[in-house]
């Protein structure tokens, strides 16, 4: 602090305090709508303290999805979720940490050409090339898959870059060292290389994982069959009719259900989230 | 910048870039390939023949009037998005970098939105809005405003631009943050004791200084509100009313998958494709005058 002004101190507090409500406003409706009944949530105004049907609400989704919209049970929606945010995440931090360092560590004649190439990539995303993805993955035979699930989310520069940077700031006499002791690329990789970068694959992974739990138009085409559901595509499923029609509080308890584990890996790891967010973009 | 000590191997870096070529070209390079090539068709309603008709796609596209209000509803969507996001975080970001007492919490109750999927916040704020039941329509039914999002164009390019705006805020403010907190002490502190008031540090120091970052986000929300959002809409407007809020990636699917009609929608693929190259030119131009900077 620069000087002593309570005025202002006062005015910032209270600025942060209105932000911080207006932030969290829908959270909370969402959350009290997640513990009412049917017949609460449609009365006008809706009650605005929690209800008493949260195990009600929350083993219904689980087990069986909503009543009106789609039955799907949210569970297997979770598991659907994790599995693909897991996957997408190791897989981007996998291939694209193994092409950094072939990248940076090798001369090769068509080195430029594949770093152009990854380049590239990164200015397409995959909302906008969405038909023509959409059939080679059927022509794949990917659809409804895990792997259709995944796999075209996988190719990314931006890891690819995070890397590629970092590497490139790893001091030159480790790599001598290690060729003079006679250790070969791959030792040097695996012992040198892999516990220097432990810290942004953290980062990288937090960040990578919000990703994919978060992808709703690719999921959106690729699933067909309830048992691929993610959750995210699950509460949009469960959406069929307007407005009142529609079981709100179950609606609300898979929504809930959905940002929870997103928002607990941001608040929890806050310290690799604020570096993979702030590193992978610049 | 290179390295000067590097490993020898024939077969090695060619194993290694492999998995990730492998992904990039058949997800990237032969969809793209294939999005530029049905671009230049015209296929029959049930995609029984097609006929090559080079530009007609694109001339078709740029001739007709919902395609150019896609554009219109675009460019208002994102530039709404951009400015308030960041007018919002830049606030927060000032008045969070000044209080000392209790600045991680502030943070962490700032950043969550972040982790929420696009299509779950507008599923919440649809809720919340919603004419009939919504919390908020009745509050503002009681100031006198009505409220259906569902009929009136306008309120629905509100809501969704809400929606949006919402979930980038954690993410500009981050940013900010850092930007504060990388500007020397000294500085604010030379011009204090020379007698600047706060909101004249703010307008003559910080904000100057901050404008690199500034711009870095302005670029990251457009290119947000331009294809990220697609979750946003579909969970609540799907375009609607009468397209007042169909952005362009929204317009590609409508086009592609719901109305089947491959060559527009390709033709606007490739459009789009053309604007993602332009901003990131844009960008990486700005990156590296940073870095001289």
């Amino acid at each position: 602090m620069v000087e002593n002004r309570p005025w202002l101190d006062f005015l910032a507090h209270a600025i942060l305090l209105t932000g911080v409500v207006l932030v969290a406003f829908p959270l909370y409706v969402t959350f009290v709508a997640s513990t009412l009944t049917y017949d609460q949530i449609v009365t006008v105004p809706m009650p605005l303290l929690p209800g008493d049907q949260l195990i009600e609400n929350y083993s219904q989704v689980l087990r069986a999805g909503s009543t009106k919209g789609s039955a799907a049970p949210v569970s297997t929606m979770l598991l659907n979720s994790l599995v693909m945010a897991v996957c997408i995440a190791v897989g981007k931090i996998a291939i694209s940490i193994l092409s950094a360092f072939a990248i940076v560590y090798f001369r090769f004649p068509l080195r430029r050409f594949f770093f152009w190439m990854i380049f590239v990539t990164l200015m397409l995303p995959i909302e906008v090339r969405i038909i023509p993805t959409f059939k080679v993955a059927s022509d794949l035979n990917l659809l409804d898959t895990y792997a259709g699930l995944t796999l075209p989310l996988i190719a990314s520069a931006t890891a690819t870059f995070l890397f590629r940077q970092f590497f490139l700031t790893i001091p030159d006499e480790l790599a001598e060292a290690a060729r003079m002791d006679g250790a070969g690329p791959l030792r040097f990789f695996r012992d040198v290389v892999l516990p220097l970068s432990k810290t942004n694959v953290a980062a990288l992974f937090v960040i990578l994982f919000i990703f994919g739990w978060n992808q709703y138009l690719w999921p959106l085409l690729i699933t067909g069959s309830e048992s691929m559901y993610t959750v995210v595509i699950g509460i949009k499923r469960m959406i069929s009719m307007g407005d009142a029609a529609n079981d709100w509080n179950l609606i609300m308890a898979t929504a809930m259900l959905a940002l929870l584990p997103p928002a607990l890996v941001v608040v929890l790891m806050q310290k690799w989230f604020v570096k993979g967010l702030v590193e992978t973009e610049k | 910048m290179e390295k000067r000590v590097v490993f020898r191997s024939r077969w090695l870096p060619y194993a290694l870039v492999a998995p990730q070529i492998a992904v990039t070209v058949v997800f990237f390079f032969w969809p793209a390939a294939q999005a530029v090539y049905y671009s230049f068709l015209v296929q029959d309603p049930f995609g029984l023949s097609s006929q090559f008709v080079w530009f007609r796609n694109f001339t078709d596209l740029f001739a007709s009037d919902s395609y150019l209000e896609s554009f219109k509803v675009t460019a208002v969507f994102s530039l709404l998005v951009a400015v308030s996001g960041i007018v919002i975080s830049l606030l927060l970001a000032t008045m969070a970098d000044r209080v000392t007492r209790g600045a991680l919490a502030y943070r962490t109750l700032l950043i969550w939105p972040y982790a929420v999927a696009p299509a779950v916040a507008g599923v919440l704020w649809a809720f919340l809005f919603a004419p009939s039941i919504g919390i908020v329509t009745y509050f503002l039914r009681k100031l006198g405003v009505d409220w259906n999002w569902i009929l009136d164009p306008e309120q629905a390019m509100l809501l969704v631009v809400i929606a949006a705006t919402w979930k980038q805020v954690s993410y500009n403010f981050l940013f900010f943050l850092a930007g504060l907190q990388s500007i020397p002490r000294s500085l604010i502190e030379a011009a204090a004791i020379d007698g600047a008031t706060p909101m004249r540090r703010f307008w003559t120091i910080v904000f100057p200084l901050l404008s690199p970052t500034t711009f870095f986000l302005l670029v990251i929300n457009i290119v947000y509100a331009f294809f990220d959002t697609f979750g946003v809409i579909d969970a609540t407007t799907q375009g609607g009313p009468a397209g007042a809020t169909q952005i362009l990636v929204y317009k590609v699917y409508n086009d592609g998958v719901k109305a089947a009609d491959l060559g527009s929608s390709a033709a606007q693929s490739v459009v789009l494709m053309f604007i993602v190259v332009a901003l990131t030119v844009v960008q990486f131009r700005f990156v590296e005058r940073k870095v001289q900077y």
